[in-house]
């Protein structure tokens, strides 16, 4: 307990410093472009449970975070279930990888926001621009290691397997799939990841919720306290679920040790 | 005379006859073993020796099934032997266990894989991680083990999984010396209880002396069975021993002669 203690004394360092010195440098100047943390704090409040300026940002934030988080898991999710049996194809079928593989490579280095115009005419102005960005986001780091899982199993335990007698046919699910299992799990971490990232992009075409959509609105009527609560929100929401899939992996990659 | 040569003809478990194997390398043929012929007999336990390069694993991973000869015949029981099966368990200098699988798992990987029972592949499991004295680790996993207790554990799956024939591939060179004698005692007695058929591959002379019946000597170049002697010295044997002496005397005579 003592060294769990310190661990967390040590990780709050750094953002307490970093909170008092934003706390120094703007609170009671008269001319801020950039509001105080208690500011922020307040705002973060009234957006969350009202009461404080009541207006038309009061307590939406339920409805914006919903929003994002839908988006954000719909649009991993979806990546998922079509990266994964992708990835473990074009590892394991020579022919599909031939037929596949150059094609999703040249696609790759395009960047996500790159897609965003042509989001916007294919899927309209609105929530499904979105939620395709965050899935193209998501569907490359769960691909791209998928394929690297599946292809670098130790050929070892290939021939450990056929001499215990293990078929041919079983041979994916009894020693390629666990096998794999860190470097996709390192993939839907990662996917996740950049689906945070690319949600408020996404939510920049014109949605009407989303914490990327009020983040975007408060911009331009200039309410940086609501800007700043958005990303205050977004970090933390990411985090846990940065958390949530880490706990996941320790569980279900116990023998790896670089994860167990 | 007729009687004598089918009674001994049914104890040969395994039968190699002209043996050979050609690999390409960057586009140049190399023999890794030619002409190899060897028979050996149920429950013996033959040790291959020789430097690297006289296709002593070559043969070994030829009678698994890893890989196919370019002439000759493999036959096991007198069926040809082509591909890898549960009756020829391999045991590797690196081990080859499945690092998401606990001990236990390991050892039953093999039953459980051809589909029998859960509580014979939970009795199994018990009886042989026990034999090789893992029961305190039965719930480890392989990366939580040290070099010799990860080679229990691919002795013992190989047990559990019934193999007739167990192949080992220099399986104790990677540990160290007194991790290496431990468990060259704990396979002669595995084995004398087991009475299991061994093909052991190793470059050490005195490993041999110390476990096998039969001793098998290589030379590459290509590679070749150039000696096969019986070793008669009585178990437990001890290096000390002048005719142990005597024999390591001999056996190295017989690799340094033919480089």
């Amino acid at each position: 307990m003592p060294v769990r203690g310190r661990a967390l004394g040590l990780a709050l360092a750094a953002p307490l410093i970093f909170l008092a010195f934003w706390h120094l440098s703007t609170a009671g100047r008269s001319f801020s472009l950039i509001p105080p943390p208690l500011e922020v704090g307040r705002q973060l409040w009234d957006l969350a449970f009202g009461g404080v300026w009541d207006d038309l940002y009061s307590a939406t934030l339920p409805e914006h975070a919903l929003a994002s988080v839908g988006r954000v898991y719909g649009g991993f999710l979806l990546a998922a279930a079509l990266a994964l049996p992708l990835g473990m194809l074009i590892g394991r079928v020579a022919l599909v990888r031939s037929l596949l593989d150059p094609t999703l490579q040249l696609l790759r280095p395009i960047p996500v926001t790159a897609w965003l115009p042509l989001a916007m005419i294919v899927f309209g102005i609105g929530p499904r621009s979105a939620f395709f960005l965050v899935f193209l986001g998501a569907f490359y780091p769960i691909l791209v290691n998928t394929i690297f899982g599946v292809r670098s199993v130790d050929g070892r335990l290939f021939e450990a397997a056929a001499m215990l007698g293990v078929s041919p046919s079983a041979v994916f699910w009894k020693v390629v799939l666990p096998a794999a299992l860190p470097s996709i799990f390192t993939g839907l971490r990662l996917g996740l990841g950049f689906a945070w990232v690319v949600i408020v992009v996404g939510e920049m075409t014109g949605v009407q919720t989303g914490l990327g959509a009020i983040i975007m609105e408060a911009r331009q009527l200039s309410r940086t306290e609501i800007v700043i609560s958005g990303m205050v929100v977004i970090g933390l929401l990411g985090f846990l679920s940065d958390a949530l899939v880490q706990a996941l992996g320790r569980r279900l990659l116990r023998w790896s040790p670089q994860h167990g | 005379m007729a009687d004598g040569m089918i009674t001994s003809a049914a104890l040969n478990i395994l039968d190699i006859t002209g043996v050979t194997k050609r690999f390409s390398f960057n586009g140049e043929p190399i023999v890794a073993l030619e002409g190899a012929n060897l028979t050996v007999r149920k429950g013996e336990f033959v040790c291959l020796i020789g430097p690297s390069g006289c296709g002593k694993s070559t043969l070994l991973r030829m009678i698994a099934g890893f890989e196919t000869p370019s002439e000759g015949r493999l036959s096991m029981w007198g069926a040809p032997v082509s591909v890898p099966g549960p009756d020829r368990g391999m045991v590797f200098q690196d081990y080859g266990l499945f690092p998401w699988l606990s001990v236990a798992r390991n050892v039953g990987f093999g039953p459980a894989a051809r589909g029998r029972p859960r509580a014979e592949v939970e009795a199994t499991t018990k009886r042989f991680v026990d034999m090789v004295g893992l029961t305190r680790f039965a719930d480890a996993y392989p990366h939580q083990l040290s070099g010799g207790m990860k080679q229990r554990v691919a002795i013992a799956r190989v047990l559990a999984n019934e193999a007739e024939v167990v192949l080992m591939d220099e399986p104790f060179g990677a540990l160290d010396a007194m991790t290496r004698e431990n468990l060259q005692r704990e396979l002669l007695e595995i084995w004398e209880r087991t009475r299991l058929t061994v093909l052991f591959v190793t470059h050490a002379i005195e490993e041999a002396i110390l476990l096998a019946d039969r001793i098998v000597v290589m030379s590459p170049g290509p590679g070749r069975i150039v000696a096969d002697e019986r070793v008669s010295l009585p178990r437990p044997r001890d290096p000390t021993d002048p005719e142990f002496n005597a024999l390591r005397r001999r056996f190295s005579a017989l690799l340094g002669s033919h480089h």
